[in-house]
């Protein structure tokens, strides 16, 4: 309760400098969410190119049918795959009719079908990083009437590669703005507790405890968090409903993202004063 | 109640404050603690309020011991320990109530006592219609009379006043004198530091203590020096 009055009191008496502390912290996570939105939208971008991914096994023309159902058998019951299906040259013809309709009369020529029989292999979800993908194409490539596997490996480690870059620039970003987040803290703190330092000597005089004394410039940090990072994620929703009104639909954030960003402006908030308070209090 | 035994203070930069102090203050006692500026009166008022420890010897307070006190019981200790300061140490932007009431609520009083216990220790030092002043609208008496209750606002065991007439004129200075005074013949042990020699020489009836740098040259107690 008096910590809670002393907290209110301290932004009452310098409104400016809490007001500032607040806005960077806002700011600062602002960022982040801005970053972790287009994260997001990108990852989930990402998931749905991820779900197809799939292995294509083109087959020899001599292949014996019955080996090649055992070998269906076998795939499906490979750990990483969810389903194998037999695609037949003719139906493979078809596929290809209807799929790329421009080149309906260069197949309207063909003088027999040039296609091979395959096997499309459509993988567990989870089990589509490159490493399994390769894992499991390699095993496929084994059999000795597969002529041909293709996963567009290229194209999957890009995809990969640029998740890990976004989810490595979203840590260092949100890292270096709670860094810079926690010194405008520490900064505001240090000088509630020069400003407070008439209070805080006579506290001690009568016989407060040093946690007594700490309590209200914990709680002002982590009010200041809070409400830095309250604030950020409305700014992110402000632009979210922007974005998405005015150029192109976007995901929104979890909650449990939201949830995260604000208990990251509390513990900003409460690390960076409890430091503060540790350091600064033993001056006074 | 308070016992000093050999006490050493050296300062961090060479140098001594304290040579080997040694008395007693008992329960109830009224004690002068005299000397010329840098004698020692305000580092004795600091370790015995445990601002600060000893380089050699011990102190004992309340059956608290300098040597092994923890951190979290010196808040407790002082308060059994009322501090009184030449420059009065208020809240400039309090009234005199909510400064008496300060001492009292950093300590977890209920509001309840606060109010009754701040009106009484307001009417005890004489300043019941001065309540809603701020320190500013008083005068230096008058401001000493508000440190003065909030010392005493956790019924402490004893008063350290650290030249607590230093800034006042000398009507001033009586006036507060005789409010430590009542203070002590209602039972609260008093350590007064002062080097206004009128003051000690007419109340010859208390106990002296003459320091001279670090080291007491006098004792009135007529207790042989350097013996607790």
């Amino acid at each position: 309760m008096y910590a809670m009055r002393e907290a209110i009191r301290a932004f009452r008496r310098a409104p400016l400098l809490t007001g500032l502390s607040a806005g960077m912290i806002a700011l600062s996570l602002f960022l982040v969410g801005l970053f972790g939105l287009a994260a997001y939208n990108v990852r989930r971008v990402l998931d749905r190119v991820e779900a197809r991914v799939e292995i294509i096994a083109f087959l020899n023309d001599d292949a014996v049918p019955e080996m090649v159902r055992q070998a269906q058998e076998q795939i499906e019951d490979f750990d990483e795959v969810r389903e194998v299906r037999y695609i037949s040259r003719e139906a493979a013809l078809l596929k290809a009719r209807r799929e790329l309709p421009e080149f309906e009369t260069l197949f309207g020529d063909l003088a027999s079908n040039p296609l091979p029989a395959s096997l499309e292999v459509m993988l567990r979800p989870n089990q589509t990083g490159p490493e399994v993908v390769e894992r499991v194409a390699d095993r496929i490539r084994a059999y000795p009437f597969v002529e041909d596997v293709r996963y567009g490996s290229e194209w999957l480690d890009k995809v990969f590669l640029l998740r890990r870059v976004a989810g490595t620039a979203m840590l260092v970003l949100g890292i270096s703005f709670a860094v810079v987040a926690s010194l405008i803290i520490a900064t505001a703190i240090r000088m509630a507790i020069y400003a407070r330092r008439d209070e805080i000597q006579i506290m001690r005089l009568v016989g407060a405890t040093e946690g007594f004394i700490r309590g209200p410039f914990i709680l002002e940090g982590l009010l200041t968090g809070l409400g830095g990072g309250l604030a950020a994620v409305i700014a992110t929703y402000l632009v979210y409903s922007t974005i998405s009104q005015s150029i192109f639909q976007l995901e929104w954030l979890p909650s449990t993202w939201m949830a995260a960003g604000i208990a990251s402006g509390a513990a900003v908030g409460i690390l960076a004063s409890a430091i503060a308070v540790r350091r600064h209090l033993r001056e006074v | 109640m308070i016992r000093l035994i050999d006490v050493h203070k050296e300062f961090a930069k060479g140098g001594s404050a304290l040579n080997g102090i040694s008395f007693e203050l008992r329960k109830g006692e009224f004690c002068f603690l005299t000397g010329h500026s840098g004698a020692g009166k305000s580092t004795i008022m600091r370790l015995i309020h445990m601002a600060d420890r000893p380089s050699a010897g011990d102190i004992r307070v309340a059956g608290y011991r300098a040597a092994t006190i923890e951190p979290r019981e010196i808040s407790m200790l002082r308060r059994k320990i009322g501090y009184v300061f030449q420059d009065f140490k208020l809240l400039e932007d309090r009234s005199a109530a909510a400064n008496i009431a300060f001492a009292l609520e950093v300590t977890g009083a209920r509001p309840a006592v606060i109010r009754s216990k701040v009106g009484r220790l307001l009417a005890q030092v004489g300043l019941a219609a001065k309540s809603e002043s701020l320190p500013a609208e008083l005068s230096g008496g008058e401001q000493q009379r508000v440190a003065v209750a909030r010392a005493l606002a956790n019924d402490p065991l004893v008063l350290l006043a650290d030249e607590p007439t230093g800034n006042l004129d000398e009507r001033a200075t009586w006036g507060i004198f005789d409010l430590f005074r009542d203070i002590n013949m209602a039972g609260t042990a008093v350590l007064f530091a002062t080097h206004n020699l009128d003051l000690v020489r007419r109340n010859a009836g208390f106990r002296v203590i003459e320091l001279d740098n670090g080291s007491i040259v006098f004792d009135s107690a007529a207790e042989p020096k350097g013996k607790a």
